[in-house]
């Protein structure tokens, strides 16, 4: 084993030295491809002058709806990012047999599988579900923006600093070697003494504030800003999901906060919570990450359930099946999801009846589960379903999910966890719930709202090709590896030794090319869609015939969302008032008051993205002028007042006298 | 061979619920070697049975969903205008009441399935048999095999024998094994996929596995929990064999006496950072090593975690042993610095104060023994009032299972905590 | 109502006035303003609550070396806390003087509150400067690393809070109590009587328990 020396340390840059530079060929050249590729952006913005508009209309925007979009946007980026990883895992464990190393050392390899878990749910999956609420929540709930708009902007720019870090360590020294929940000891100094683990820590401190915060956001804004007449069993299912999930975000961030710091203080002041000796105890963060961690998991499937509800009922053409049912199933869900933890260390020697109780727990969560799987289907039971793109995504993800909650339930049963405990069937478990749910479910989301977001559908054609690449390419990436946990297969490995193993990863390694390639149709199809936005066009602001209130304005939807603010008599607000066929008020318009946007957000993670970073490579001085930084700013920007305007009744009277002229053009 | 006459049905079953499940895991299944589903040890084989079991438990409603969302899907799609369409039809109390109940009761049947086998194949409990037919013989001492992860290889002490190995595992088939296990710096997870399940291994603590290997076989054994850069290497050979031909290999490990000896100075020299390291065979082994090895006191100058607990329980050394830092240290310096330290045992042993060598002289304390055991009358590895998985009434449980009344109490279900470590807190 | 009744039933006019909210008027500023920071709270209150239970975890784990009783002065814990009860009581008068739009003695009050905290932070400082002096630093044993992390995350609350105290009291200054600074005071009141109660679970479950 190799050891390198890093302890170089000056008061300057701390322990940032050239030997933090990319070493291994294949990190510098992707160094190199983003430096280009960076740099061409950068020269291509400042060339169309338009970074003005980017930072007017954008950056410092605190429209729920333009930050919902920069969300999905970080997702999209680090989503490449985290499928980049998958691949260089699946090619090195499809060739590693026999005594040939791979392509990979294991400092890289260990840092790729660690850097994928990490992005794929802090960085991916995270900024997707939140960008979804972000723009579609106070859309469905009649309101024209969240409750703390500057809030809003402080959160999207802080899960970006964290997302910066993550990606900064990718050519800046290392990423954590430790898997994606960095357990001690191993987390430890004394076992990770380099930059690897800070930089994991401090990336999830940073960008765990901004997920918390848009959590305590969304709750206000779902209880506070409902539009008059939606009481709380008329709100739309995806609201509804939508506060659980912030409900689960508010209750288990912290956890993550205080793990993760009483992970920092043992690394940097040597404080005594997870070590071996002075009496720390290890198993205490295995047991807290895991509190945080396991209702993490119903923080990022819920919404998409929600999601799902809508398609299913918008595409079927009818209302929503057993909608209580529905609801009080997503709060059986968020409370249970408390009581499971201790499923994901069966293992670690707890007793019998503390292991049963846990499984059993677990497999309760399957019943509201299975209840609300048989609402969709009875949703679509006598409906007329139109095969959309949403709703193939729909039944792909049904068809997908349960086997995959089936394999959950499996893992569930202690003494069958006993065998399948961190074994590859386990990483197609988890897999098959996150690409069959969460990723299925946000395919059919951007399918479903992008013309509500742009104004043009999206090209059906290379929807499809995305649709059907994707499918299979996730059963031949993911059968596998069920059938190799079976043969005692377990995660991580980097090598092999029994050839007889290397035809599944080659299949998985196929499966995942057959993904690549589900990706890059879904690139065509935004980029063909965008050329052709002029075909695809949708006035109407309503394209699929939906149900819920953000169907009712136009699309995009102007700065205000609502002229006049809709009063809800109906869960299906939006066909409620189709079918009364009410008209669009056109005159009578007030002027409305709306937030004004600030930079203070992204200032302040900028600072706290330089504090980051100068806390990872023990850059004190730097680390101190940061921290005040953030301090002082914060405090300053307290002392700005005037945080709103009035959208002047001229300026409403224009846009919904284009709205008319709109509609009235797509013959409505 | 025969089953016995008193419980026909279930073997057939498992049979055929291994053959169905082979089926409906697609073709490639049955042709590789799963060996978690096909293991040569009777407990993992009862936990493969489970996961078979469970998987054809809820396959009885997984199928069903499956099947009508793609019959939903085709029937009512928005060309076929012969289907009826209900737009407003959006409850039906009956239907709640399934959809609700019917995933309800699967549970409750699963639930109480894993309750039992829980308790059945609790790592920590002595098996009851050597496989279906074959109890465990009432005088029947398990052999004990002490187990330390090493970054990255793995130590295997056997105290009986009185020999080691590094990165081979030999036992015995037919008797029962008792394996304590322990690391030495960070987590792993000890698991043979052909004897047993996994169980992790903890520096500081000790967690315990019961098994059996029912046939000789060539398998191989791995750490299951990541644990850095040595860790794809951290295999090692498994060969069960007949008990003569076991205690054969012992004494042929023991009579080679040019074969090194493990005294503490070797352990911590095999305990640095190293890959890839082939076999290597102990003829000695010092005796009180392995409750050292817990205990985190191998190095000269350490103090013992058990007597560190057992000054805590007393509240502590006060004020007195506050600077009393060094002798405790164990991971503070990482693994390059055990390297260092140990290069030069005899300058931690001069830091050490004298009145703390009259405190601590390292006599390691041996863990708690959290072993549950296994009642002699295997009636009452029934639980509470329940049979084993085998015969479930699902698959046709006999009557007199079911009629047995709940006489006495059953160990097995005895909510021992075993927490696994010398108990931290 | 029903759809179709609706329909039949009403002129156009009629139904936009059921539909739409025509005669909207601004929504009053900060409406969410407390239930949001109630959340924060709570959210505060389960990172104090993960401090607890790893003090439960590890204090029992002096790793050969002192405990509560050794080290701890219960004297002068006591004058701490009554030093943070003043100011919580302190902190109530400046509401109260808030609340009869009393700008002065809003921030003479609130001063005399900065006074108590600084005071309790200084008594704090003290302790933890004495306790390492004397070698009982945090990275001694798990109780120690526990004990500081809990207490000090507490301290560093409470140093938050002075900092925003003395913020508001130039606020109020420069813009008087307008409805903001209200909200703002009322938010800083949750969140200082909110340390308060953290305080006497430290107390009750640190001090006290640890010297019983």
């Amino acid at each position: 084993m190799e050891v390198v020396d890093h302890s170089h340390w000056s008061p300057i840059l701390g322990r940032l030295w050239w030997d933090a530079m990319p070493q291994e060929p294949i990190v510098l050249a992707t160094f190199v491809v983003v430096a280009l590729g960076g740099a061409a952006l950068v020269a291509g913005l400042t060339y169309f002058k338009l970074w003005g508009y980017l930072w007017k209309e954008w950056f410092t925007s605190v429209d729920h709806k333009k930050i919902g979009i920069m969300y999905m946007i970080l997702g999209l980026v680090m989503f490449l990012r985290g499928f980049a990883d998958a691949v260089m895992m699946r090619i090195q464990q499809s060739i590693a047999f026999n005594g040939n190393e791979g392509y990979l050392n294991a400092h890289h390899y260990d840092q790729i599988f660690t850097a994928h878990g990490v992005i794929m749910i802090f960085f991916v999956a995270m900024p997707f579900v939140t960008g979804l609420m972000n723009y579609i929540v106070p859309l469905q709930i009649g309101a024209r923006d969240v409750s703390f708009p500057f809030l809003n902007n402080f959160s999207f720019w802080m899960t970006t600093a964290g997302a910066v870090l993550v990606m900064a360590s990718l050519f800046i020294g290392e990423f954590a070697q430790t898997g994606w929940l960095a357990y001690p000891p191993l987390s430890n100094l004394a076992y990770s003494p380099w930059v690897g683990v800070d930089y994991y820590i401090w990336a999830l401190q940073i960008a765990g504030v901004g997920t918390l915060l848009s959590g305590v956001n969304l709750i206000a804004t779902i209880v506070k800003m409902r539009a008059p007449g939606m009481t709380m069993m008329r709100m739309p299912i995806f609201t509804w999901t939508a506060l659980c999930t912030n409900i689960l975000i508010v209750a288990a961030f912290p956890v993550l906060t205080a793990v993760m710091t009483m992970l920092t203080v043992d690394r940097y002041l040597g404080f005594n919570f997870f070590t071996n000796d002075f009496g720390g105890s290890p198993m205490m963060y295995v047991n807290l990450i895991w509190i945080w961690g396991h209702p993490e998991v119903y923080i990022l499937i819920l919404p998409l359930f929600g999601v799902f509800s809508e398609v299913t009922s918008t595409f079927s053409g009818k209302r929503l099946f057993g909608y209580s049912s529905m609801v009080y199933a997503t709060l059986v869900i968020t409370i249970l999801s408390y009581l499971v933890w201790l499923h994901h260390f069966f293992t670690m020697g707890s007793g019998a009846s503390v292991n049963s109780f846990f499984g059993i727990t677990t497999m309760v969560i399957s019943i509201p589960t299975g209840a609300k799987l048989f609402n969709w289907l009875f949703t679509m039971y006598r409906g007329r379903i139109r095969f959309e793109l949403p709703m193939m995504w729909t039944v792909a993800f049904m068809l997908t999910f349960t086997i995959g909650g089936m394999t959950g339930v499996l893992l569930a049963v202690p003494p069958a966890d006993f065998v399948l405990h961190n074994s590859l069937f386990l990483i197609a478990h988890f897999h098959n719930v996150i690409i069959g749910g969460v990723l299925f479910g946000i395919f059919a989301a951007i399918n479903f709202w992008w013309p509500k977001a742009f104004g043009f559908k999206l090209n059906e054609f290379w929807g499809k090709v995305s649709f059907w690449l994707w499918v299979p390419g996730f059963w031949f990436a993911f059968m596998p590896l069920y059938i190799l946990g079976l043969m005692g297969v377990t995660r991580r490995m980097r090598t092999f030794d029994d050839p007889s193993l290397q035809i599944f990863f080659i299949i998985a390694a196929f499966g995942a090319l057959m993904i690549a390639g589900g990706i890059g149709a879904m690139l065509v199809q935004f980029a063909v869609s965008i050329w052709k936005r002029e075909e695809l066009k949708d006035e109407t602001g309503d394209p699929w015939n939906g149900r819920t209130l953000e169907w009712s304005t136009s699309s995009p939807p102007p700065e205000y969302n609502f002229a006049f603010t809709p009063i809800v008599h109906d869960i299906d607000a939006w066909e409620d008032m189709k079918r009364c066929g009410v008209e669009r008020p056109t005159a009578g318009f007030r002027p409305i008051h709306m937030p004004k946007g600030t930079g203070s957000g992204l200032i302040l993670a900028g600072l706290s993205t330089v504090l980051g970073f100068a806390m990872i490579w023990y850059i004190w001085w730097l680390a101190a002028v940061s921290f005040l930084g953030v301090i002082g700013f914060a405090i300053f920007h307290t002392f700005n007042y005037k945080r709103d305007y009035h959208i002047p009744v001229e300026t409403v009277e224009q846009t919904e006298a284009e709205r008319t002229r709109q509609l009235a053009a797509a013959g409505a | 061979m025969r089953p016995p006459e008193s419980r026909p049905k279930p073997r057939h079953l498992t049979a055929l619920a291994r053959a169905l499940a082979a089926l409906s895991m697609t073709g490639a299944l049955s042709a590789c070697n799963t060996v978690v589903l096909n293991p040569a040890g009777d407990v993992a084989r009862q936990q493969g049975d489970l996961v078979v079991i469970s998987t054809l438990l809820m396959l009885l409603i997984i199928v069903p969903v499956m099947a009508a969302t793609v019959i939903f899907a085709w029937r009512y799609r928005a060309s076929n205008k012969e289907a009826t369409y209900e737009p407003d039809w959006d409850h039906s109390t009956q239907l709640e009441l399934l959809i609700w109940t019917a995933p309800l009761l699967i549970i409750i049947c699963l639930g109480a399935l894993t309750w039992v086998t829980t308790h059945l194949l609790d790592p920590y409990r002595t098996i009851g048999r050597i496989d279906a037919n074959t109890p465990v013989a009432a005088n029947a001492k398990p052999l004990e095999v002490e187990v330390v992860a090493l970054d990255w290889k793995w130590l295997f002490i056997y105290p009986e024998q009185g020999v080691a190995t590094v990165n081979e595992l030999v036992v015995p088939t037919g008797r029962p094994l008792q394996f304590k296990i322990t690391s030495s710096s960070v987590m792993n997870s000890f698991y043979v996929p052909a004897m047993a399940g996994q169980i992790y291994a903890m520096p500081g603590m000790e967690t315990r596995l019961h098994a059996v290997v029912n046939k000789p076989i060539e398998t191989v054994g791995f750490s299951a929990n990541y644990s850095g850069a040595g860790f794809s290497n951290m295999r090692f050979a498994t060969h069960a064999v007949t008990e003569a031909d076991f205690a054969k290999w012992a004494a042929g490990v023991k009579a080679n006496k040019t074969g090194p000896a493990l005294d503490r100075a070797t352990y911590l020299e095999l305990e640095k950072p190293s890959e890839k390291v082939p076999v290597i065979r102990f003829a000695t082994v010092a005796p009180d090593l392995y409750d050292a090895i817990v205990d985190m006191c191998v190095e000269p100058g350490k103090m013992c975690m058990s007597e560190m607990m057992a000054l805590d329980a007393r509240g502590g050394l006060g004020k007195a042993g506050i600077r009393n830092v060094e002798m405790l240290a164990y991971d503070k310096h990482g693994r390059e610095a055990v390297a260092k330290a140990n290069a030069t045992p005899n300058a931690a042993v001069q830091r050490e104060l004298a009145w703390v060598r009259a405190l601590c002289r390292q006599m390691p304390g041996s863990a708690p023994d959290n072993t549950v055991k296994a009642p002699a009358n295997l009636r009452s590895l029934t639980g509470a009032g329940m049979a084993a998985p085998q015969s479930l009434p699902l698959f046709g449980k006999d009557e007199q299972a079911l009629a047995q009344p709940k006489a006495e109490s059953p160990v097995a279900v005895n909510d021992a905590a075993h927490s696994s470590q010398i108990s931290r807190n | 109502m029903t759809a179709t009744a609706m329909k039949s039933e009403l002129t156009q006019p009629q139904l936009q006035a059921a539909f739409y909210d025509l005669d909207e008027h601004d929504h009053p500023e900060g409406g969410s303003t407390m239930l949001g920071f109630w959340m924060y709270l709570m959210s505060d209150c389960l990172i104090f609550a993960m401090l607890f239970a790893a003090y439960g975890v590890l204090g029992g784990s002096f790793a050969a070396g002192p405990g509560p009783k050794d080290l701890f002065d219960l004297k002068l814990i006591a004058l701490n806390t009554a030093m943070l009860l003043f100011s919580s009581i302190t902190y109530g008068f400046a509401m109260l003087a808030m609340e009869k739009d009393n700008r002065g003695a809003t921030q003479l009050w609130l001063l005399v509150t900065a006074v108590f905290g600084a005071a309790f932070l200084f008594i704090e400082l003290y302790e933890f400067s004495h306790l390492i002096h004397e070698g009982a630093t945090p990275m001694r044993s798990g109780f120690l690393t526990a004990f500081f992390s809990l207490v000090g995350t507490h301290g560093l609350h409470v140093t938050f809070g002075l900092i925003w105290l003395f913020t508001l009291v130039v606020q109020i200054g420069k813009k008087g109590l307008i409805p903001a600074n209200k909200r703002r005071l009322m938010c800083l009141s949750l969140f200082w009587h909110f340390l308060d109660v953290i305080w006497i679970g430290v107390f009750t479950f640190v001090y006290l328990m640890g010297m019983l």
